[in-house]
């Protein structure tokens, strides 16, 4: 059947209820049945939860074979803890068929290839995928389609039941004897622990595992000892150098400052652009750069920044020791300076991910967005985005809050290249549809800027502030006419990944790619 | 082949911009961060064993990149090297338009290139004299030999210093107020004006130094160059701000070039404008302020 | 146009390719990986056998390791490893003739 962008969705999956997307908003005013956890009483007073292996933790929680491990992904490329876990399940108790619900998985993930080409993990449930786990995934290896979703998506499939998480393991930076975690203070910090919190309240299991035990209690906890059964003292939970860079950098690249520049150029154009104004942005580079305008401008008019949300690094952080933004609220840290900041500079806190952009909740942050700036792999004609699978056809991205800040925001910009090496990046139709077109506004390119006509309010702001602008179509072509136009990419019928909806509807699928042998 | 216009003797360069020819990802799309020129380089950016590979990938760029009106122009090798005639065997068939004779000394330098290119007009069936020329001035000695290396062809259009092997030869590095190449670039500018053609400065190569770039570019100005060489797009916006007219200066542009206009209609060979006297004089010189004023978005009207 | 000797011209940085022209034995054996296999494998293809035809190359063993260079790229690349092979890249290149 096909779907409200145009993509075939095989009825095998429209089982149990599942639907495809329909468009933005369609299941509001639905209502939502909440998926309780069955959790294990403990009465009698304990004075330790510390058990003395992952092992351990795993044969008191009953693992078994079939069961679903959570975890999430604020190591991001450091963390050591997923493939612990997996190998002491897998390898030291021969557990099998087993499936990892991973807020995000990513380079540092490539053990589990192994453990999806023997058939011991069947089951893929993340918002990203790459390196050598997305190879295998994309060559069929894996028993059941690996579902993408989004960073908002992840807490509704939970909270509705859809995600049934047996085991969730919490990789803590600290944590006391009882399982009260943070993700600063210790040897591995992380800062901010948004992604854990849904998963620590909807798992029937949670086994907290940390290098760095502290005293009780380790106040104000991210993940709270109510919630735990056990807690893992290991000698590292990751590789501190991965896990937060020194400080994210703003680009020097020309090309980067250039879009950037012109992106704080269209944000300045609108009405949203005023006193108490928010804002999100990625971390790549021209999206980054961005802020560095941005400032700019706010300087010119005389305005501050209400606040910020998202994945934070330094130079927003920066802005917040400045007085130049209200408050700063955080899901994520992607450098050391977010880190240091967070629970310590006035004004910065940390958020669920759920709060941050569940379209099932009452009250995410991404729907009081004003703007947000994002990165794509390839935009389309129809302004549909890519994050996920390569022009080439491989999964090695993640949608994250992609789809999400750009559905809640009043305007959702694009930024980037117009080709890569001979990748174009505007084209004709998109490999994967990981965001809606309906809900992405503007597409800023070293080649020219083009505004969604759904969007002629945008269209008149560009206009009035004397912006050229040029059609998505002129963009395509020019692309097209400096790389050529890329043949087709050839796939088989079996389908290797299911790319959900926020809204839990399925936007896409991800099938096997043929490789072209000439 | 992309067809391009025939190159312009005297227009606007602000900017031009030095970029590696042997750098396939750099030369496909240097023109989209709007310098007035970009400068392809067969010398010191490409090793010794690379000329000839260098080429092949130039005559490709030159004939199938949608340049735009952004101008091309290519450094060549030294005379004293075994690759300067192939160099221009290349632009020429490639239709570049100007080549950038490098360590220029002697009128005689500029004979020698123009002989050579147009030999290679003929045989590649380009219109003899389309492809134009500069110097660079990199020794005391083209320095001092500015005057009749501007006014030695009709193909030049310009000149430009060349900072680092001029330094060199001088014994002297970059100073602050640039006292290192103060006569130099006036005797330049001297040579240029009275040979009537455009005159620029060399590249300033700390990208770091944001303060030391944007002082020398000021001096630059107040010197008289019409532009100046780079070696980074993020340097172009700011060559671009200070070589822009005042609005005060567009506007009395626009009033001489209608005034000259009118009144030659009229038969009138001198009048005022606003109290100060006006001839037929002063006519490029307001031309030439309002083409500046286009190119930098401040002036729409149709007076040039 | 005879390969007479291994050649090489380009790089294997990103947007670049790296060409290998040996001596053949009759016929072009073309071996070819790239970054964009999937969407431009065969227009990679047609350029190089394209540009070899022009330069009357009909027996030579070559090697193509494509980093997502342009058709503008690959041809310089193969020309220049061609020219390479036959002693003669260094002047008097057909500019607009065989190499176009």
């Amino acid at each position: 059947m096909k779907n409200a962008v145009g993509r075939e969705i095989p009825d095998s999956l429209l089982v149990d209820g599942k639907e495809v997307y329909q468009g933005k908003n369609y299941m509001d005013g639905k209502y939502l049945q909440k998926a309780a956890p069955r959790t294990k009483r403990y009465e009698p007073p304990r004075e330790s939860k510390i058990v003395d292996s992952i092992v351990q933790a795993l044969q008191d929680c009953g693992a078994k074979s079939g069961m679903t491990f959570s975890f999430h992904h604020h190591l991001r490329d450091g963390d050591y803890v997923v493939n612990l876990v997996m190998k002491s399940a897998i390898e030291e108790l021969g557990l099998e068929d087993l499936t990892i619900a991973a807020s995000s998985l990513g380079a540092a993930h490539d053990p589990i290839a192994d453990y999806i080409e023997a058939g011991k993990v069947v089951g893929i449930q993340t918002s990203g995928i790459r390196g050598r786990m997305g190879e295998v995934v994309s060559a069929g290896k894996l028993k059941t389609p690996a579902i993408i979703r989004s960073h908002g998506g992840r807490p509704r499939a939970i909270e509705g039941g859809e995600v049934h998480i047996d085991i969730a393991f919490i990789a803590a930076p600290t944590s006391d004897c009882a399982g009260n975690c943070r993700g600063v203070g210790g040897k591995s910090d992380c800062g901010s622990m948004g992604y854990a919190m849904t998963d620590a309240k909807y798992a029937d299991h949670v086994v907290v595992v940390t290098d760095c035990l502290v005293d009780f209690p380790n106040f104000p906890a991210s993940v709270e000892a109510i919630d735990v059964d056990a807690v893992v003292v290991v000698d590292s939970i990751g590789s501190p150098k991965k896990i937060a860079s020194a400080a994210a950098r703003i680009s020097q690249n020309p090309r980067d400052l250039m879009m950037a520049e012109n992106v704080a150029k269209v944000i300045a154009s609108t009405p949203w652009f005023q006193e108490g104004f928010s804002f999100q942005t990625g971390v790549g580079g021209p999206s980054l750069a961005a802020n560095l305008f941005l400032e700019q401008y706010m300087d010119q008019r005389g305005i501050k920044m209400g606040w910020a949300i998202g994945g934070i690094c330094g130079p927003m952080v920066e802005l917040l020791r400045k007085g130049k933004v209200g408050k700063v609220i955080d899901v994520q840290d992607f450098d050391l300076d977010a880190v240091r900041s967070i629970h310590t500079t006035p004004g910065h806190y940390e958020m669920s991910a759920s709060q941050y952009a569940n379209p099932a909740n009452k009250g995410a942050f991404v729907n009081k967005l004003d703007f947000v700036v994002l990165a794509a792999l390839e935009i389309d004609t129809g302004f549909n985005v890519n994050v996920l699978t390569g022009s080439d056809g491989v999964l090695r991205g993640a949608p994250g809050g992609h789809p999400d800040t750009a559905a809640g925001s009043k305007v959702c910009i694009i930024v980037t290249p117009l080709v890569r090496g001979r990748m174009a990046t505007v084209c004709e139709h998109v490999v994967t549809v990981t965001t809606p077109g309906d809900c992405v506004d503007v597409l800023v390119t070293d080649y020219g800027i083009a505004v969604n006509p759904l969007r002629p309010d945008l269209v008149q702001c560009l206009d009035e502030a004397c912006i050229p602008h040029v059609t998505i179509e002129a963009l395509k072509e020019k692309a097209y006419s400096l790389v050529g136009r890329p043949d087709d990419l050839e796939w088989e019928d079996k389908v290797v990944a299911v790319l959900e909806a926020r809204d839990g509807t399925i936007l896409d699928v991800v099938r096997k790619i043929k490789p072209l042998t000439l | 082949m992309i067809p391009r216009p025939k190159p312009e003797r005297f227009r606007l360069r602000r900017t031009m911009m030095f970029m590696n020819a042997q750098k396939p990802g750099l030369i496909k799309d240097a023109y989209i961060y709007g310098c007035d020129s970009i400068m392809l380089d067969l010398e010191d950016a490409v090793a010794e064993n690379q000329k000839d590979a260098a080429r092949f990938s130039l005559y490709h760029a030159l004939t199938t990149i949608d340049y735009g009106d952004t101008e091309v122009i290519v450094r060549i090798n030294g005379l004293d090297t075994p690759h300067w005639q192939e160099d221009i065997r290349v632009c020429v068939a490639g239709r570049a338009d100007g080549i950038r004779i490098a360590k220029c000394e002697s009128a005689q330098d500029v004979l020698t290139v123009e002989k050579a290119v147009e030999e290679a007009e003929k045989e590649f069936g380009v219109e003899v004299g389309r492809t134009l020329l500069m110097a660079a001035l990199e020794s005391p000695k083209g320095i001092l030999n500015a005057y009749e290396i501007c006014s030695s062809s009709d193909r030049m259009f310009g000149v430009a210093i060349s900072g680092g092997d001029f330094r060199k030869c001088m014994q002297t590095s970059p100073q602050r107020g640039g006292v290192d190449m103060l006569f130099a670039r006036g005797q330049m500018l001297l040579a240029a004006r009275a040979a009537g053609i455009q005159c620029f400065d060399t590249v300033f190569t700390s990208l770091d130094d944001q303060e030391g770039f944007e002082a020398e570019v000021l001096q630059n100005k107040a010197m008289g160059f019409d532009g100046k060489s780079l070696i980074n797009p993020k340097q172009i916006r700011f060559v671009h701000q200070v070589f822009a007219p005042t609005e005060k200066e567009v506007i009395q542009a626009e009033k001489i070039v209608r005034a000259i206009k009118e009144n030659a209609e009229k038969g009138l060979g001198v009048f005022t404008v606003d109290g100060k006297m006006i001839d037929i004089a002063f006519l490029p010189g307001a031309e030439r302020t309002l083409k500046l004023a286009r190119a930098c978005g401040m002036y729409e009207g149709d007076l040039v | 146009m005879e390969i007479l000797k291994p050649a090489i011209a380009g790089t294997l940085e990103s947007s670049d390719a790296q060409v290998t022209v040996e001596p053949g034995e009759g016929g072009i054996e073309l071996a070819l990986t790239s970054s964009v296999m999937n969407q431009y494998g065969r227009q990679i293809k047609a350029a190089v056998l394209e540009t070899l035809e022009r330069l009357e190359v009909t027996s030579a063993r070559v090697t193509v390791v494509d980093k997502g260079a342009l058709d503008c790229t690959l041809k310089a690349r193969v020309e220049c490893a061609v020219f390479r092979s036959c002693g003669q890249s260094e002047k008097n290149i057909p500019w607009g003739g065989a190499v176009r």
